[in-house]
């Protein structure tokens, strides 16, 4: 069965639409690689996967369950699901380890003790555990989105939503958190990736789609929409991302 | 390479034995302009023709040490309702900052009740609450009516509890919303995100202002003795009074600025922390 699975999403801010007609369908230990050009609808949709925006139209299912009913209690949802965002948004005033253990302790309700040995263990899996006490501004930004995606982690969540989240970072930051996110598909967690690195698309994803202007043009296997696109929009941003040496 | 075995070079030493020339310059000019300043006021004040009198009924040393147990005693009530009002007006303010950022339409009763208490007691003048409170409530002759200097208390606190809450609110709408994304994200609730996510970054950023209100807030106590309880300042004046010398509003003047003193230092700490931190330092 489907982990999720998005049916006629559409999504209006203002007069313009977002989301348009979509669909998408992730399998269990499956990576979606969501690519297309800025303001093509890739964060508004993983937002509303997470509930964080309203949709106008459409269902989305999780593992079966529809939690776009409005009778289904947000929190709940969340709490399968793990968000990554492309500014980190690690919480200023909590240390590393107090970042992790917050949703854990409070939502999970997991003693501290226990809370903070599982984020010391998943620090130190990840190579932060000397950092666990540092406070989030004394980090690098590749060190802190590995933070981030240990926080998200530390609920144990059913699926993965990665929205660009190497796009604010230095070249040579970007390695370590890609490499995160390799380890993540080899321990078979099922994610969705808003990504602007082709190259990582083609190489960790199971599906690639190509959104414009909030519908799915394409999608399907990395070598087919990557290497042999058959839309004429399709081709034309990939020609841009080549232009721009991203390829 | 360590500090140690690095020889400066010659364009450095220059450099250094010149800044060092600068600082002392600097402070000797500092040294001397304030030394002359402070001549110029010593000679102009006591040299004005009206100074022996003025420092007669400002300056008297003996009716200071007599109005001194009489302004203490009065300085003790002003710090104890300090203490007390500050703390009930911070709370205060913070309660009402919360409730006016709850939505739906199940709080609107709330909300509409909380922006009205902003707005009423910000714009009404301290004065008009105390007599309210300390003059009109006991006039009701209800039945177990507190005393007048907790009427008093509660007058001050209603009053700053509305400017406080203003800048609780600026604090709370200061959180950038993705970090609201972000709590929200985990599962976190309203309440918990409220609490663990916004209000301890909010809290810190308005550590100033809400610090400087209560800086305002010291020197505004005293007020209460409008309606009857002796503050330093109403003791001052009975003081002087009697002796018919104003000597006892100096005491009671050094003594405020002085219990002002640890506050103020208080305040200027944060504010310089939380620029330091802002500027990620
Ligand atoms: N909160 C919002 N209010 C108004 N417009 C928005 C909002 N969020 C996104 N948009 C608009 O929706 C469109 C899609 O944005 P987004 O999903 O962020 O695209 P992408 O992530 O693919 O760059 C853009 O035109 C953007 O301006
Ligand atoms: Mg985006």
């Amino acid at each position: 069965m489907a982990v999720l699975r998005c049916r006629g999403l559409r999504k209006k801010f203002g007069g313009t639409v977002v989301l348009d007609q979509l669909d998408l369908t992730v399998a269990e230990h499956q990576v979606v690689a969501l690519i297309g050009a800025s303001g093509s609808g890739k964060s508004t949709l993983l937002r509303c996967v997470n509930l964080l925006d309203e949709l106008d139209d459409g269902t989305i299912e999780l593992d079966g369950e529809d939690i776009s009913d409005p009778r289904v209690d947000p929190d709940r949802v969340r709490r399968r699901i793990g968000m990554v965002f492309q500014a980190y948004n690690l919480f200023p005033h909590l240390s590393v380890l107090e970042n992790i253990t917050l949703a854990p302790r409070r939502v999970h309700r997991r003693a501290r003790a226990e809370a903070e040995a599982q984020a010391r263990e998943l620090l130190d899996r990840v190579g932060l555990g000397a950092r666990a006490d540092a406070y989030p501004d004394r980090l690098s930004g590749g060190q802190q989105q590995r933070v981030a995606i240990v926080r998200a982690l530390a609920n144990s969540p059913r699926l993965m939503l990665l929205d660009e989240v190497t796009s604010a970072l230095d070249p040579e930051l970007v390695g370590e958190v890609l490499a995160m996110i390799r380890d993540l598909k080899a321990d078979g967690m099922t994610m969705v990736l808003a990504t602007h690195e082709m190259g990582f698309a083609r190489e960790v994803a199971d599906e690639v789609c190509f959104l414009d202007a909030g519908r799915v043009v394409e999608s399907g296997p990395p070598e087919q929409v990557l290497g042999e696109p058959t839309q004429a929009r399709t081709r034309q941003f990939l020609r841009r991302i080549i232009e721009a040496g991203r390829l | 390479m360590t500090l140690l075995d690095h020889m400066p070079s010659e364009a450095q030493l220059r450099r250094a034995a010149y800044r060092r020339r600068q600082t002392v310059y600097s402070v000797l000019v500092a040294a001397s302009s304030t030394a002359a300043l402070g001549a110029l006021l010593v000679v102009a004040v006591t040299g004005a023709p009206g100074w022996d009198r003025v420092r007669r009924s400002f300056l008297d040393p003996e009716i200071a040490r007599d109005a001194l147990p009489a302004v203490l005693s009065g300085l003790w009530l002003n710090v104890r309702l300090l203490v007390c009002c500050a703390a009930g007006a911070l709370l205060l303010g913070l309660v009402i900052a919360v409730l006016r950022t709850l939505r739906g339409p199940i709080f609107f009763p709330v909300r509409a009740l909380a922006a009205g208490y902003t707005y009423t007691f910000r714009g009404l003048p301290l004065i008009i609450v105390l007599y309210l409170l300390t003059l009109g409530v006991p006039g009701l002759r209800l039945q177990g009516m507190p005393p007048v200097l907790v009427l008093g208390g509660f007058a001050l606190v209603l009053t700053y509890g509305g400017y406080l809450a203003e800048v609780f609110r600026a604090g709370i709408e200061s959180v950038h919303p993705s970090q609201l994304a972000a709590a929200r994200s985990l599962g976190l609730t309203y309440r918990q995100t409220m609490r663990h996510v916004v209000l301890p970054q909010a809290v810190r950023r308005v550590a100033p202002p809400l610090l400087n209100d209560v800086v305002a807030l010291q020197k505004d106590v005293g007020l209460v003795s409008l309606a009857g309880p002796i503050d330093a300042v109403r003791a001052a004046q009975i003081a002087t009074a009697q002796s018919f010398n104003y000597t006892p509003y100096v005491v009671a003047g050094v003594l405020f600025v002085l219990l002002a003193i640890p506050l103020i230092a208080v305040t200027d700490w944060v504010t310089l922390r939380s620029a330091r931190r802002q500027s990620g330092g």
